[in-house]
């Protein structure tokens, strides 16, 4: 199947595959012959593109289109009640967002709320794909476990948490009224509340790093801990100089994934505010940029605004994925 | 021979693949409109089909009232999409109307809205004022849905006159009188007086308080007041107006005084609250009647009591409007009509609590004889057209939804947890102030 394929595509690069075919036979013959040559390296030029072409009509449509139109937007003021009738304001949109509060608020929430989501995440998942790395009895069904929370809607998960969360009637306060503890302000107190949301991203994505971590673990040679083993290293000693070492672009990919799910955080403190808005709590405690974006663009109306906090976000990912570029070159050159 | 063959095979393939790709492409675009024909020829089997785009519990349906009208109209055939809840629906009904495309025949608006789709939207938009009647409807509630150029962009459905709900077992308990009148009579006229009963409540209340949220007092007290957010000439006042800054104080001395539940309403854990009986009273409007059924426990049948409030207020209530962009304007136009006269309105009323705009519906036997099982019977007919007729003539903006919700979700709210007035109301102003700038 293959060679038949690559012979097939390689034979018009070559100079085509008609001459190759009997030469002989009446003129009229061999104009025919010429015309479908012709025609047969034209199909096999363009077909290609045509076969590619629903990606990037799609792409176009729906990704370069409202990306160019976006930043066009960002220069204008605009409002979703008249999305034609724009006012041309120059970098104005831009130039105030350095000192909008609001904005930078939402920024630090969602740096803080990624950090405190994405590590203990990371962590989480590197042990539990350690331990399913052992031979267990009914490992599928710990497998399909984990990833259970993955397969839930983010809606539906948000929601239960809302209720656990609750603070008069909620599970966790109860629990942690039974201990002594007292009850915590989980909607309306500033740490609380980020712990919260990050609660529910960890318990949503950790399993899923958990398995990309197993499958990486899994591909490591089983050579390298036996070698370990004859030189007198434990489980631990294994896991710190064999594992880890062999995992190191899995867990830079999981990293960069992580990253990039955190800072377009959404779904989870939208469903999460008691107030039903996109404040991200009364004092905006848990606003993430996602949220702000959504709150200008769609609660407030100002589509020239949202447009601007859009693209500044697209510039700040593009920053943050540059950093892990390097950071991630430097770790494949030091090892 | 063979490489013929697979040219040709090949070239079928590709033009099979694009092919079918465009044939997607086409009938994923052409559907709508093929539907549409379809319905309004086929669907109704040859007759006019009139869509309704409505949000919330409408409950015209529920109600009989399209198919009393399609007996009376054997040639129309009614057709409804609701969507559950108004900030979804909303937006979508921006959109559509801006972009003049996906609109049902019959778009219902909320009073929160009303104002912004008024001066911006009222070119879309037919003027309904030769299909309703005027003098049928609360002047306020006809005004609200009139452009300064004296289009009327929509008719009124439902109004919500507020009044006060309260607990008698709760009341009794506190030593406060229990029936309606006395109790109306306590805070007759003044928020102040109300504040002051709340107080007395408070002595001697037992694990609950006398309000259930700080959003519920604010949002009564604002609404009883003629000005609001905006002056008469469409200028945001908000943060000057004294009567908002002094609402915003009374409700946020009520909640330092412990009077207020410190919840946001219509959430799960206010819902909570009123099944465990955790407050006394509460600003109702007569749609809130249903809600605090559908929450509560049986035991509290009976148990509730309706007085007047201090000042009239309005909260709630809708429109209808028909788009001009509809095929059948004349026919919308008039089943909108229909659907707004007093007579369905007061049928409606029956049926699903939703208070009548038309002041001729109020002497009619399905609202004078109106009573409710969650108000010992209360005659709440006659109670919420009192409250309706003293509702003043407010001045609404394009920004009420968003400055009203401002200063509950991110100001009197605070209060309860802890912050001191002052804070909260710079931080509600601050956000609302961002949340208006263009």
């Amino acid at each position: 199947m293959t060679t038949g394929h690559d012979t097939a595509a390689a034979s018009p690069v070559k100079g085509g595959a008609a001459p190759a075919r009997p030469t002989a036979g009446p003129p009229d013959d061999e104009r025919r012959r010429a015309r479908l040559s012709r025609r047969w390296q034209r199909d096999m030029r363009w077909s290609p593109y045509a076969f590619v072409s629903p990606f990037f009509l799609l792409f176009l449509a729906f990704g370069l289109f409202p990306l160019i139109y976006t930043g066009w937007a960002s220069l204008h003021q605009v409002e979703l009640t008249a999305p034609t009738d724009m006012h041309w304001v120059g970098f104005r949109n831009y130039t105030r967002i350095f000192d909008d509060d609001f904005f930078w608020n939402a920024a630090k929430n969602t740096l803080t709320i990624g950090i405190i989501s994405t590590i203990p995440q990371l962590l989480m998942a590197m042990g539990l794909a350690h331990i399913l790395n052992y031979k267990l009895r009914g490992s599928t069904f710990y497998r399909v476990a984990m990833l259970a929370p993955y397969a839930t809607s983010i809606a539906a998960a948000s929601l239960v948490f809302v209720l656990l969360f609750g603070r008069d009637y909620g599970m966790i306060n109860w629990a942690l009224d039974q201990v002594g503890i007292g009850k915590v302000d989980w909607q309306n107190d500033k740490w609380p509340s980020q712990i919260a949301v990050s609660s529910i991203v960890v318990w949503r994505w950790t399993g899923y790093n958990a398995l990309i971590y197993l499958a990486a673990m899994q591909a490591i040679p089983q050579d390298l801990y036996e070698s370990a083993a004859l030189d007198g290293a434990n489980r631990w000693q294994q896991f710190f100089h064999v594992t880890l070492p062999s995992l190191r672009p899995t867990i830079l990919f999981t990293v960069v994934v992580s990253t990039i799910g955190a800072s377009q955080l959404f779904g989870e403190p939208l469903l999460f505010d008691a107030n039903k808005g996109a404040s991200g709590g009364s004092t905006h405690q848990f606003q993430t940029l996602g949220l702000y974006l959504y709150e200008q663009g769609w609660v407030n109306q100002h589509l020239g605004r949202a447009s601007a906090i859009a693209w500044t976000m697209f510039l700040i990912l593009i920053v943050v994925g540059i950093i892990n570029y390097v950071i991630s070159r430097r770790l494949r050159a030091s090892s | 021979m063979r490489a013929r063959t697979r040219t040709a095979r090949r070239r079928v393939v590709v033009l099979a693949a694009v092919a079918s790709l465009g044939a997607g492409l086409l009938a994923g675009c052409a559907d709508d409109g093929n539907d549409d024909s379809n319905e309004s020829s086929g669907g109704g089997g040859g007759k006019t089909t009139i869509t309704l785009g409505l949000f919330g519990t409408a409950g015209f349906k529920e109600s009989g009232l399209y198919k009393e009208y399609e007996k009376l109209h054997p040639n129309i055939h009614i057709e409804q999409t609701v969507v559950e809840r108004n900030e979804n629906y909303y937006p979508a009904l921006l959109n559509h109307l801006t972009t003049n495309s996906g609109l049902q025949d019959i778009q219902m608006v909320e009073v929160g809205n009303i104002a912004e789709i008024v001066q911006t939207q009222s070119a879309k938009l037919l003027d309904l004022s030769k299909y309703g009647k005027e003098s049928d409807y609360l002047g306020w509630k006809w005004k609200q849905a009139t452009t300064s150029g004296g289009q009327t962009v929509a008719l009124g459905t439902d109004v919500g006159p507020m009044a006060i709900c309260y607990r008698t077992d709760l009341f009794k308990a506190a030593g406060l009188p229990t029936d309606r009148e006395e109790v109306g009579k306590l805070w007759a006229g003044s928020w102040d007086k109300f504040v002051d009963v709340g107080k007395q409540y408070q002595k001697k209340a037992k694990g609950t308080t006398f309000l259930d949220s700080p959003g519920g007092l604010l949002q009564a007290i604002v609404s009883s007041e003629e000005e609001r957010f905006y002056d008469a000439s469409g200028k945001v006042i908000y943060k000057t107006n004294p009567a908002v800054k002094s609402a915003f104080d009374l409700t946020a001395k009520a909640a330092e005084a412990g009077l207020i539940g410190n919840q946001t309403q219509f959430q799960p854990a206010w819902d909570t609250t009123i099944a465990n009986s955790k407050f006394a009273a509460m600003s109702c409007p007569p749609w809130m009647l249903g809600y605090i059924k559908g929450k509560s426990k049986a035991d509290a049948k009976g148990k509730w009591d309706v007085a007047q409030a201090p000042k009239s207020g309005n909260w709630g209530g809708s429109f209808l409007s028909v788009p001009k962009s509809g095929k059948n304007t004349e026919e919308a136009a008039k089943l909108a009509a229909w659907l707004t006269a007093p007579e369905q309105q007061a049928k409606l009323f029956a049926v699903q609590g939703s208070f009548p705009s038309t002041p001729a519906a109020y002497d009619s036997d399905a609202v004078k004889n109106a009573k409710n099982d969650m108000t010992g019977d209360a005659p709440i007919g006659t109670i919420f057209a009192e409250a309706a007729k003293n509702i003043p003539v407010q001045s609404i903006g394009p920004k009420d939804q968003i400055i009203q919700q401002g200063l509950t979700d991110n100001g009197v709210i605070l209060v309860t947890q802890g912050k001191s007035a002052k804070e909260a109301w710079e931080t509600a102003t601050k956000t609302i102030d961002n949340n208006l700038d263009q």
